[in-house]
């Protein structure tokens, strides 16, 4: 294995904890607005360290442009629809958790 | 097989089996679909484990994506009454009732699933089926592609016949009812941006995906979903187009795909002898126009379906004769 090949594989573990820890947040946090965080932590940073990941290995750079793209339109929908579904419950009237 | 792609595998197949049942028994209808969209994305996963990137598409942009929205379009304008019919505790007498109900077919499908697993069972473990034939007349179907030249030229006509199928759908929702056209202001400025961003993008990658079924993994019906999610995302955001366009120039859209393909289908009979048989010189191009047109029809008609009804111009008129009686 390549230097480049444990830098990329350090991305992808990364890039699944942070996958995982939204998971169990989306599981065990009080409310929809609190999942909703640990849900686009996730999406965001997740998924991009994932493509960082994917993209050292890619052969050309067309390849990595596409994988860039990938993460750039999760990332703007993702946003806007974590913010969608936020403002949908608080019109509903849905209360914020407090302790 | 390694061991982790086994237990991979096996996951995969147990999740769809549970999602399923699931999305069947889950008296909440909102959960239901959701679970059917998760099964979904899940069965596009299944189909890329079995090397078919084809189908895969079209089942996660077809099967979850577009569906889904399908059902929550219709969720949402069903009754209230109907929505909670499953949630009431029924009394014995009705359980009996009902389970007497859902027997037949279940013991139905059982049978059904039964003989499946057995033909596919005594199948040979090992069978090239009708692949060599497709790779050996490869060159003269003018596709590189070989899901696409079984689609488009040598089994054209089963593609002719499905374009018709979503033509149909469409002309059954229509006769149920009708669906106000008027211009809606957009619910939030943020999916309104989202619309206007990802709009122009989504008629790119369909365009892509049209032009690479050519070659690769692609073609008319993946195309057709994206363009049909451009269109649903429009209508979301509130977006509704000018009346003017709805009456004639929306039906000539919807039929262009099927139309095209009927005309080349009468032609091919006419000059080859045989229906749907390009000649080899011109097959790519011809396979082209075919699939631009079933594109557009088919990305029209999804956004169509999902307006749900015939769009109507909306009338003053009718509304004030209404308001007086």
């Amino acid at each position: 294995m390549s230097p480049s090949d444990y830098l990329s594989a350090a991305l992808l573990i990364a890039g699944a904890a942070f996958f995982l820890a939204g998971t169990l947040g989306l599981l065990r946090f009080p409310d929809v607005y609190t999942r909703l965080h640990a849900l686009t932590k996730a999406d965001n940073v997740g998924l991009g360290l994932m493509v960082v990941g994917l993209a050292i290995q890619a052969e050309s750079w067309p390849v990595v442009g596409k994988l860039l793209l990938i993460w750039w339109l999760v990332l703007i929908a993702g946003a806007s629809v974590a913010h969608l579904i936020a403002s949908g419950a608080l019109q509903r009237g849905i209360r914020m958790w407090k302790q | 097989m390694t061991l982790l792609t086994w237990t991979f595998d096996s996951l995969l197949g147990l999740g769809l089996l549970w999602l399923a049942w699931r999305a069947l028994v889950c008296p909440d209808l909102f959960k239901a679909i959701v679970l059917f969209v998760a099964f979904g994305l899940l069965m596009a996963l299944a189909w890329v484990r079995l090397a078919a990137p084809d189908v895969a598409l079209a089942e996660a942009a077809i099967g979850a994506g577009l569906t889904g929205a399908l059902l929550m379009a219709a969720l949402a304008k069903l009754h209230p009454s109907e929505t909670n019919d499953d949630c009431a505790i029924p009394s014995k007498q009705n359980v009996t009732k009902v389970w007497s109900w859902r027997c037949l077919p279940a013991l139905a499908m059982l049978l059904v699933t039964g003989g499946l697993g057995y033909v596919v069972l005594s199948l040979p473990p090992y069978a090239a089926g009708l692949s060599t034939e497709v790779a050996a007349n490869l060159k003269i179907s003018g596709a590189s592609n070989p899901v696409t030249a079984v689609l488009l030229n040598f089994r054209g006509y089963d593609t002719l016949l499905e374009t018709v199928v979503l033509l149909l759908a469409l002309l059954g929702v229509w006769s149920l009812n009708g669906a106000g056209l008027e211009r809606k202001a957009a619910p939030s400025v943020v999916l309104d941006t989202l619309a206007r961003l990802l709009t122009p993008i989504l008629i790119l990658v369909a365009a892509y995906l049209l032009w690479v079924g050519a070659h690769a993994p692609g073609g008319a019906f993946q195309a057709g979903a994206v363009l049909g999610a451009a269109g649903v995302l429009l209508l979301l955001a509130g977006w509704r187009p000018r009346a003017g366009l709805m009456a004639l120039p929306l039906r000539l859209i919807l039929v262009a795909g099927p139309a095209i393909f009927v005309i080349m289908a009468v032609l091919t009979l006419l000059i080859e002898g045989q229906m749907l048989e390009y000649p080899p010189a011109q097959a790519g191009v011809l396979i082209l126009i075919l699939e631009t047109a079933a594109t557009v029809s088919i990305g029209i008609t999804l956004a169509a379906l999902f307006l749900g009804g015939e769009p109507r111009q909306h009338n003053p008129d009718n509304n004030q004769n209404k308001d007086h009686t």
